[in-house]
Parts: C-alpha cells; sequence; structure tokens
C-alpha cells in the first residue's frame, strides 16, 4: 500500500498522471461511438440494407483484435503510428462496433403504431425523432453505452502494445519488475474506472429516463442480460 | 497504404518464415498461436459448455452469469496476464508462461461460450420443450433433442466470439513474451521496424477472418432443417418473434478485446 501513496502524485509518470490519460484515450470514444451510432443506428432500424451493410462492415472490425487496429487506424487516418489519437480512434471504432446493435436494436423497439400515432398528430420527422423514437429508444441504448464503456475502460490499457501511456503502463511495468502492489493498483483502478462510468451512465439514465424507473428492475436487467449475450 | 505493401512484402519474404537466431519464424509464430488458441479452446469448452447448458436449461444462476461477465469484461487482460505469470511457476517439460498464459485465455474466453450456451437453450420456445416434455421425454432427451439442436446456431456463435477472444488475447499475451503473431507487432513497436509491425497486423487479422469465416460457415450447418432461419422477418413485429428469429439466424456474439 505504501508503494501507491509514495507514487500516487509523484514519480514519472505518476499514477494520477495515467489515470488521467487513461481517461483522455476511454472517455472521447464513449462519448463518439454514443453519437456516431444514434444516427447509423436509426438508419440501419429503417432500411434494411443499410442494416445488412452496416452491421457486416462493423461485425468485420469488431472480428479484428485490438493490437491490429492500433496499428492499422493510423495508416487509414494517416495519423503517426505512436500518437495517442490512433489509440481513440480505434477504441471509438470498437464503440460504434458494439453500439450499432443496440441502437438499431433500440430503434426497432420503438412500436411503429407509436410512430403512426405521433404521426398522425401532426409531429415533423424531426419533432418524432427527438420527441417520440429517441425518448423510447433510450433504455435499450442506455443498456449498450454502459458495455461500450466497461469493455472500453478496460481496453485501452493495450494501447500500453504501441506504447501509449495508459494504466496499463502499470501492468508493463509491474511485469517487469515483479512488483505485485503495480500491477494490482492497475487493475483495481481500471475496475473503479469502469464502476464509476457506470454509476454515472446509470446516474444519467434514472434522470434522462425517469419513466424507465419504475420497470427498471424487470426491464433493466433483461436487457443487461441480452446485452450480455450479443457482447460476451 | 505504403504501410501495407511494405507489410505485405515483409510477409512475403522468405527468410521471415523460419525461425532464426534473429527472430521467431512466421511458421513459429503461427504454430505457437494456434496451439495456444487451441489448447485454451478445449478447456474453455470444457468449462463453459456444461455450466451453460446447465444454467440454460433449468434458469437458475442466471444472474449470477451475467455479473460475473460484466466482471470479466472490466478485467484488463493485460493486467491479469502480468499478475498470473509472475504468480505461478513454471513446470517442468511444459514451455515457460504456458499454464499462466492459459488460465487467463480460459478465464477470459468462458463468458461468451457460456452466455453463448445459455442463450441459445433460453432462445427456444417453452411451447416446444413442455411439448417434449408432454411426450415423456425425459430431462436429459429434451437437453439433447430438443434445446442443443434448436438452440445451435446460438451456441456456435459464442464458440465464434470465444475464438476470437482467444485469438486476441494470444495476440496481446505477446507484449510479455509470448511467442505468437503478435511477437511481430511487438517487436516491431520495440524496434521501429513498422513493416514488421505492420506483417503482424495483417496476420493476426487474416488468422481471426479465417477462424471466424470458418465458424460462420458451421453456424450455418448446425441449424436444423425445418427451422425457419428468420426468413419471416415482417411477421416478427414483436421483440419476442425477434429474439427467436435473432436466436434461428444466430445473431453474432461478440466480445471486445
Amino acid at each position: 500500500m505504501q508503494w501507491v501513496w509514495d507514487n500516487f502524485f509523484f514519480g514519472n509518470p505518476s499514477i494520477w498522471q495515467l489515470v488521467l490519460d487513461h481517461l483522455s484515450l476511454s472517455v472521447p470514444p464513449i462519448i463518439i461511438g454514443f453519437l456516431v451510432s444514434i444516427p447509423l443506428g436509426f438508419w440501419a432500424s429503417r432500411n434494411r440494407v443499410a442494416r445488412s451493410v452496416l452491421l457486416g462492415i462493423f461485425s468485420v472490425l469488431y472480428t479484428l483484435p485490438s493490437p491490429v487496429l492500433f496499428v492499422l487506424v493510423p495508416v487509414a487516418f494517416g495519423l503517426a503510428i505512436l500518437d495517442s489519437k490512433n489509440v481513440v480512434v480505434a477504441l471509438t471504432v470498437y464503440a460504434v462496433a458494439i453500439m450499432i446493435r443496440s441502437s438499431t436494436d433500440a430503434f426497432l423497439s420503438v412500436s411503429s403504431d407509436v410512430r403512426e400515432s405521433a404521426r398522425a398528430v401532426g409531429f415533423s420527422a424531426v419533432q418524432r425523432f427527438f420527441g417520440v423514437e429517441l425518448p423510447l429508444a433510450g433504455p435499450v441504448l442506455l443498456a449498450g453505452v454502459r458495455v461500450v464503456s466497461v469493455s472500453t475502460v478496460s481496453l485501452a490499457t493495450v494501447g500500453a502494445f504501441i506504447g501509449i501511456p495508459s494504466l496499463g503502463n502499470l501492468f508493463q511495468d509491474g511485469f517487469k519488475s515483479s512488483l505485485y502492489i503495480e500491477i494490482w493498483t492497475g487493475i483495481v483502478l481500471v475496475l473503479i474506472i469502469a464502476a464509476i462510468f457506470d454509476l454515472i451512465l446509470s446516474g444519467l439514465g434514472r434522470l434522462l429516463l425517469p419513466w424507465n424507473r419504475r420497470t427498471t428492475r424487470r426491464g433493466a436487467s433483461r436487457l443487461v442480460a441480452k446485452e450480455a449475450v450479443w457482447t460476451s | 497504404m505504403d504501410l501495407i505493401i511494405q507489410g505485405f512484402a515483409w510477409i512475403f519474404t522468405p527468410a521471415h518464415w523460419t525461425t532464426t537466431v534473429f527472430g521467431t519464424g512466421i511458421l513459429d509464430a503461427l504454430t505457437q498461436h494456434l496451439i495456444l488458441t487451441g489448447i485454451s479452446l478445449f478447456f474453455t469448452i470444457l468449462i463453459a459448455i456444461p455450466i451453460g447448458f446447465y444454467i440454460g436449461h433449468t434458469g437458475r444462476g442466471r444472474g449470477i452469469a451475467i455479473i460475473l461477465s460484466n466482471v470479466a469484461r472490466a478485467l484488463p487482460t493485460l493486467g491479469l496476464l502480468s499478475v498470473l505469470i509472475l504468480f505461478i511457476p513454471d513446470v517442468a517439460g511444459i514451455p515457460s508462461n504456458y499454464i499462466p498464459n492459459i488460465v487467463v485465455f480460459v478465464l477470459l474466453g468462458i463468458p461468451a461460450l457460456l452466455a453463448g450456451a445459455y442463450a441459445g437453450l433460453e432462445s427456444v420456445d417453452r411451447q416446444t420443450i413442455d411439448a417434449a416434455r408432454a411426450v415423456g421425454m425425459t430431462e436429459w432427451q429434451i437437453l439433447q433433442k430438443v434445446e442443443i439442436p434448436l438452440g445451435a446456431a446460438l451456441i456456435v456463435g459464442g464458440l465464434r466470439a470465444t475464438s476470437l477472444q482467444l485469438v486476441s488475447t494470444v495476440t496481446i499475451s505477446s507484449l510479455l513474451g509470448q511467442v505468437s503473431l503478435g511477437s511481430f507487432i511487438s517487436n516491431g513497436v520495440a524496434t521501429n521496424d513498422y513493416p514488421q509491425m505492420m506483417a503482424g497486423a495483417i496476420l493476426v487479422a487474416a488468422l481471426a477472418l479465417i477462424i471466424d469465416g470458418l465458424l460462420a460457415v458451421v453456424q450455418r450447418f448446425v441449424v436444423p432443417r425445418g427451422v425457419s432461419r428468420g426468413a419471416n422477418d415482417r411477421r416478427n413485429t414483436t421483440a419476442r418473434g425477434r429474439k427467436a428469429a435473432a436466436a434461428t439466424q444466430g445473431t453474432p456474439i461478440t466480445e471486445g478485446i
């Protein structure tokens, strides 16, 4: 434990610095992945051809192990190989690959009766999307983004593969110097960050989807189960 | 683009195929990769399939399985590998680091297959199972003759996801010294040898896609004749109907790593 205190704010790099690095690698992919997958998922839910093409492309991308993406992304996007943006882009690709399934399903879960009614009372397409479909797709979207957040936080450590600083550094350093405490610190911090993100997301869900609360117990656990099937 | 061409050029350089004092050859790395993946897959199946079938058939223990697979998803592969390689001593006669590596691969491989196995059985219509029970089938017969064939697509889907997970994890283990196709990536990074790094990425990607493709074919064949393969999408407007359709089509079960 002493080791943790000694190195938390001091040292090169300090644990705190690595936590910050880790956050800067994992937060953008979660947010960007969520935002990108909403229009894509909406499109896929409305158009069968788009659905099979998009889900097909992203399932191939998802097949690629992360170290491969970390090497291929810079070539595809013209970045330097040892740029931390690579990890962010690669993690975003994974985030979209996971998320697009749930967002497609989220929009498919909005019953067509509801959409037709909204149309009948004079909602425009835009009003329908933001006022009816998006909120109703909310619970499934939330379940998806929670899965994305957990796996992104854990995956960011693989950035160590191409030398991008993250909590993964603690694993490599600890391994080289046979320092268990250093490795455990890394693992525990990754789990803590993942848990905090999950709490934040479920809190946001409660705040933004208050009608979901009553059904949360059964509904959400069923959704999480479904996500587990897809993504684990 | 240049780098990709250089990567292929690296792969097609005959000198890179055999192991020399300068480094591991592609053939040896591939062999190691396949051996590790194979052994781990064997133990994963041995553990996950019976448990998954138990959960799917009885409906018991599902909550725990979901929690465990969520925790497994959050566990960083590299961290787990580092700890176990330091913790588990080598056994004489077994290549160095094999045991801790395989333990980690199996641990991380289990959730996807477990989920596939129980989701496969759960996807079977309850009425079908009740009918099977009503005509006098024993629980064992129901499992063997009804639940497994009807859930086969999802079960193989789980196998697909697990295999990919294993190929990935074996790749990552090269960072800690295990020889695998990932070695070319980590060597390339360590020596700023970009063509070698790219060659490693291409080889790993090819292996992952080939294994996934083969299992996708298997997945098609395990769907019993007479089971509709989700052709009637339009009728399946209810969540339950879609779920059943997804099950017979074998929605790919995926795990990020």
